[in-house]
């Protein structure tokens, strides 16, 4: 069997022109930096018709790739490499796209490989996640869970005699309206009390707010980027994702402190 | 035959035998001992779904009650697979749902599930108890829902690091409230809130609960409400380790904690404040896991608590630990088995921590029992490498990750050759081993002379020709599983050694010279291996047969080719025609 496997593949060494090179093991030039090949090698890597250039080590890698660089560079362009690349016109040509010496940047410019260094997706997000929470922390923030450069906004949300805390992230709601409601879902199961059949949305409604602040009603606010503690409703929605820091939902007759703005806002337009 | 035994002996004798190796051992002894043994055999893994077919299994084993599958290659973790590849569970739970009406456990990894088919499982196997999906990914919570809805039995329902769609929490309230028999519950992939009272109500009613993993929604301070129904806890994830808790609830915190008495792992950490660490130090005696690497806290606290862990012997953390923590670590932890350092900033050329190999290297002549070791670093040098492998003959699992691609030895600049040399030198029972930094040939030459039990070998940037591949290929004998992406290794050592490939279940090669031609050749000449060309740049007859290939998978199988591929994947067969998807 092994003899006619032996044969089977001769045949086969024939066919492609192998000339494996069984003797000394690569040399090792004394700097180190790339590898030299022994001229052996050079023999049969030749016959293969591909020129391998090996590059120093800042080079990332993609001399050697020379036929496969496009897509490869498209893929690090590209977060994970599901587009197909453009086909093969770069793939044909011998010399390496102009574009692949902008791998060859100075730190910490470098393109990123795919898939290099071998870290899982999953334990990357997280990663991201955490390091922008924990900037913001050492620029004052709060304790390191606030909102984010890009992605979530997450803030947390008291109530007034609910035993514990939420989360929301504030990037998930377009408007008031939205927040609003899933605040009542969220804190549903403690009675808001008389609110009126509108819920909590009616909260953001400043007519009626003066109405319930007199009450034992709810009232959101929140603590701005200064520290202050504001009605929610006054600035535009974007405004306030980005400068609400935490929500507390407060007992209509705590917040009496409050109502003066919303009075006057009220006097004013009336 | 001078006498033989009734069959029912020896199906009792062969009940002994649980390793699918010697199972298999038995089954070529003779033709009645296959029969016998096929009959009895109740657990079967299939370590390359693609490697045999749904129905030859079930044809052959009729009595199965436990199956483990996994699809992806191991570089799908890292993004190298594309999309739609392949791995679909779903021919295998439909084949399984109609032949084993009484199989009990399916584990799957690397694999794309369905809801569709978790709502088969569901319905199908009537004493349903372990579920675990690792690293799967295409379903949603609406398939959890089925499961808890329907599985009466069930005790695993494990997630770990699945990707799942997230439609809300609400799943976990499909648990009936007669359903009592949970033991370990995995949910730390989830994204979204599952119902607080929801989970408390299951962990009340389930008195064999050990393993409870949370994720990252479930607030600090709903913790110790869980726990205090939960203390016979074996195994704990925490939810985000951060509040603002008031000193009553810290105290009520740390009491629940303490209340659990069992407690031997700990993982989770998400956003975890330091200042209440200090909640679980008085666990740290009795701990022999530790999973901080979600932990984004400094060395000196790391430190602290990971001092006070006397019987350590799995530590997973972040590189923030620094030179100093693995110090202390070594000090401390003297049961040591396992160590795995990740980084912090893997995409960040600089480092940020002071984490150099010295690390490692204390943590080597400190822990003597230290056999399996990931670790993500930025500068290494053969004298390390070296001292680690004297001082740690016993190392099984050696994996490296110098994150600079072809970093040479930081010391004498030279490549690392020696170093991974004197690893495999002295480790004489490696099984797993990852390279990284610059090396050349002369590494792989020393791999295929010394590593005679490497099973599995990940190989990056590394080495100058083919002569590499051949001194792998032709001098491990144990290998089944070779990875190699961004190394000039083509057509020659391939071919060469086509014979090897049948021996092993896989080799991946990625971003290599291995030229279509040799692909095609490959494929024609070894009708039991699917030589699958993947490659997104489009078909490869659009380019010259010397063009390297994209991408490049060989498994063994005697299924013959897929038929679920993608329209980038083609396997190379006899007729030496393409065969699209």
């Amino acid at each position: 069997m092994s003899a006619e496997t032996a044969e089977r593949f001769t045949i086969d060494f024939e066919e492609t022109e192998l000339r494996l090179g069984l003797g000394r093991p690569a040399g090792v030039s004394s700097n180190g930096e790339g590898a030299t090949r022994s001229g052996g090698k050079r023999v049969f890597l030749e016959t293969v018709d591909l020129k391998l250039n090996l590059s120093s080590k800042e080079d990332g890698g993609s001399v050697e790739k020379i036929r496969a660089s496009a897509p490869a560079e498209k893929k690090m362009n590209s977060s994970d490499g599901k587009e197909k690349s453009v086909a093969a016109a770069a793939a044909a040509a011998a010399p390496p796209p102009p574009s692949s010496s902008s791998e060859v940047a100075k730190p910490p410019a470098k393109a990123q490989v795919v898939g290099w260094p071998p870290v899982r997706s999953f334990r990357k997000n997280i990663m991201a996640v955490q390091k922008s929470g924990s900037d913001e922390a050492e620029k004052g923030g709060s304790s390191g869970n606030s909102a984010a450069t890009s992605g979530a906004a997450f803030v947390k949300v008291s109530m007034d005699g609910a035993p514990y805390l939420r989360k929301v992230d504030l990037k998930l709601y377009k408007s008031y309206q939205d927040l609003s409601d899933a605040l009542a879902k969220m804190f549903s199961s403690f009675t808001i009390g008389n609110c009126g059949s509108g819920g909590m949305k009616d909260f953001m409604n400043e007519s009626k707010l003066i109405d319930l602040l007199n009450g034992s009603d709810y009232v959101p606010t929140y603590e701005d980027k200064d520290g202050d503690w504001m009605l929610v409703g006054d600035v535009p929605w974007d405004m306030f994702v980005d400068s609400c820091k935490r929500l507390r939902i407060m007992k209509g007759s705590e917040a009496i402190g409050l109502a003066p703005r919303a009075v006057e806002k009220c006097k004013n337009r009336s | 035959m001078a006498y033989s035994f009734p069959e029912e002996v020896l199906e009792h004798v062969f009940s002994f035998i649980g390793s699918d190796r010697d199972r298999n051992a038995v089954s070529l002894v003779c033709k009645s001992w296959y029969e016998i043994e096929r009959w009895c055999r109740r657990r079967v893994f299939v370590g390359n779904c693609y490697a045999v077919s749904p129905a030859a299994v079930v044809r052959r084993f009729p009595e199965v009650r436990s199956v483990e599958l996994k699809g992806k290659p191991h570089f799908a973790d890292f993004n190298l697979v594309p999309e739609g590849w392949g791995g679909y569970v779903s021919p295998w739970i439909t084949t399984l749902a109609r032949a084993y009406p009484w199989l009990e456990e399916i584990r799957l990894k690397r694999m794309v599930v369905t809801d569709e088919s978790l709502e088969l499982i569901a319905r199908s196997f009537k004493n349903f108890k372990v579920l675990v999906l690792s690293s799967c990914e295409g379903f949603s919570t609406d398939g959890l829902a089925a499961v808890a809805a329907n599985c009466r039995n069930l005790r695993e329902l494990d997630l770990r690091e699945s990707e799942v769609e997230d439609m809300s929490g609400h799943w976990l309230s499909h648990f009936p409230d007669s359903y009592t028999s949970l033991v370990s519950l995995n949910i730390s992939c989830l994204g979204s809130e599952v119902s607080f009272s929801a989970l408390e109500r299951l962990v009340s009613r389930c008195p064999d609960l050990r393993s409870l993993r949370l994720n990252r929604t479930v607030p600090l301070d709903r913790l110790a409400n869980l726990l205090r129904r939960a203390p016979q806890l074996a195994e704990l994830g925490t939810g985000v380790y951060s509040a603002e808790l008031r000193s009553d609830d810290f105290s009520n915190l740390v009491g629940a904690l303490a209340g659990c008495r069992e407690l031997r792992s700990l993982s989770g950490f998400w956003d975890v404040v330091p200042a209440y660490l200090p909640a679980v130090y008085p666990l740290c005696s009795g701990l022999t896991s530790l999973n901080l690497s979600y932990a984004t806290i400094q060395s000196s606290e790391l430190t602290k608590l990971i001092s006070q862990c006397h019987s350590l012997q799995r530590l997973w953390v972040l590189d923030y630990i620094e030179d100093s923590g693995l110090e202390a670590l070594a000090a401390c932890c003297k049961d040591l088995r396992e160590l795995r350092v990740f980084p912090s900033e893997p995409f960040n050329r600089e480092g940020n921590v002071s984490l150099t190999e010295q690390g490692l290297v204390s943590v080597s002549e400190g822990c003597s029992k230290l056999q399996s070791v990931l670790y993500f670093c930025r500068q290494m040098s053969n004298a390390a490498l070296l001292t680690i492998a004297r001082n740690r003959p016993n190392m099984t699992r050696f994996r490296l990750c110098i994150i600079e691609p072809r970093c040479p030895d930081y010391i004498t600049h030279e490549p690392l050759d020696t170093g991974f040399g004197a690893i495999v030198q002295h480790c004489k029972d490696l099984q797993r081993l990852s390279l990284s930094g610059l090396l050349t040939d002369r590494v792989f030459e020393y791999i295929g002379t010394y590593a005679k039990k490497l099973e599995m070998l990940s190989v990056a940037f590394a080495g100058d020709s083919d002569l590499g591949l051949h001194h792998v290929l032709s001098g491990c004998d144990s290998l089944r599983k070779l990875e190699i992406r961004d190394c000039p290794f083509g057509d020659k050592a391939l071919l060469a050694n086509a014979a090897k490939l049948e021996t092993m279940r896989s080799l991946w090669m990625s971003s290599c010279s291995v030229s279509f031609g040799a692909c095609k050749l490959l494929g024609q000449k070894m009708p039991r291996l699917n030589v699958e060309v993947i490659d997104e740049r489009g078909h490869p007859d659009s380019r010259p047969e010397s063009c390297p290939v994209e991408k490049l998978y060989i498994y063994r199988t005697v299924a013959g080719p897929r038929f679920d591929m993608p329209d980038f994947v083609w396997t190379m067969d006899e007729d030496s025609a393409l065969r699209p998807s």
